[in-house]
């Protein structure tokens, strides 16, 4: 028996308290990127009880994403766009999802998906498009948060993984280095890791605590 | 002086755009902040370093 949204909020609130709760309920954050970063950030976000998400992929589940990416093997073959929504909605059955299965290419897809979003995660994984989100979101979009990643593939140790506030709207997570063409592929664990970096910067900023 | 990632260097009066060629930086895997602004790739080449400026290169890897 799946509890009510009133019992939802209820229990939100009993462990976030009153003003955590309504500032992460009334959010909008968009991620791009459904892979080992963003589906680890969206279910973070979602548990969280952040209020809408933009979910923003043009790829459908592989086989291949399921060591790292929350998905299961029932999925294969679904986009990831209606897999994850699927999953979130276990998880939170009220949250608001909005999501687009498309490639973010250039500046005008910057401008049209990504306008209504508060705080906005970089979760692709080719540095060419992780470069062209970057730089778009803070030239066309200044008053957005962006939270981008590089650097968590391999075993390097955890530690490594850091947040670090580059501009006042900029934040970078990861290791900056681990680039997947030189380590032995992606581990769960430590992609997770960086893409929790990203969740709770996200949360942060909702919290109006800024610094990383 | 130009700080830039940390190191001091003595390359004010070079375009963005020289440097970056010269450090080895792909130009497509980047985002380049100055004094705490993000410089739009449209930019680089008319952005001459000065001394006192200070740079973060933000090269990204693969890997999501």
């Amino acid at each position: 028996m799946i509890p009510s949204k009133r019992e939802f909020n209820q229990a939100l609130k009993m462990r976030h308290g009153e003003a955590l709760h309504a500032r992460f309920s009334a959010a909008v954050i968009a991620v791009c990127g459904l892979g080992g970063l963003g589906s680890n950030i969206a279910v973070s976000l979602a548990r969280a009880g952040v209020g809408k998400l933009i979910l923003i992929d043009f790829d459908q589940v592989d086989v291949s994403n399921l060591h790292r990416q929350q998905y299961k093997a029932s999925q294969i073959g679904l986009d990831k766009t209606q897999a994850l929504s699927q999953n979130l909605l276990e998880i939170s059955p009220y949250i608001e999802l909005e999501t687009h299965t498309a490639r973010i290419i250039d500046e005008d897809d910057v401008r049209r998906l990504l306008s209504s979003a508060d705080i906005i995660c970089e979760a692709f994984d080719q540095p060419e498009a992780k470069s062209m989100l970057t730089n778009a979101v803070l030239e066309l979009l200044p008053d957005k948060y962006l939270i981008a990643a590089s650097g968590m593939a391999g075993l390097g140790s955890a530690n490594t993984i850091q947040t670090r506030r580059i501009t006042s709207h900029f934040y970078l997570c990861g290791d900056r280095f681990s680039d997947v063409k030189d380590e032995p592929g992606l581990m769960a664990p430590r992609v997770a890791l960086c893409a929790s970096h990203q969740a709770l910067m996200a949360l942060r900023i909702l919290a109006n605590e800024f610094d990383a | 002086m130009v700080k830039i990632n940390g190191t001091s260097l003595e390359i004010a009066g070079t375009s963005l755009a020289d440097y970056l060629d010269t450090a080895g930086y792909d130009c497509a895997r980047i985002a380049v902040e100055r004094n705490g602004a993000i410089v739009p790739k449209s930019q680089y080449e008319v952005t001459i370093l000065a001394d006192g400026d200070t740079l973060e290169v933000v090269s990204f890897v693969g890997g999501g």
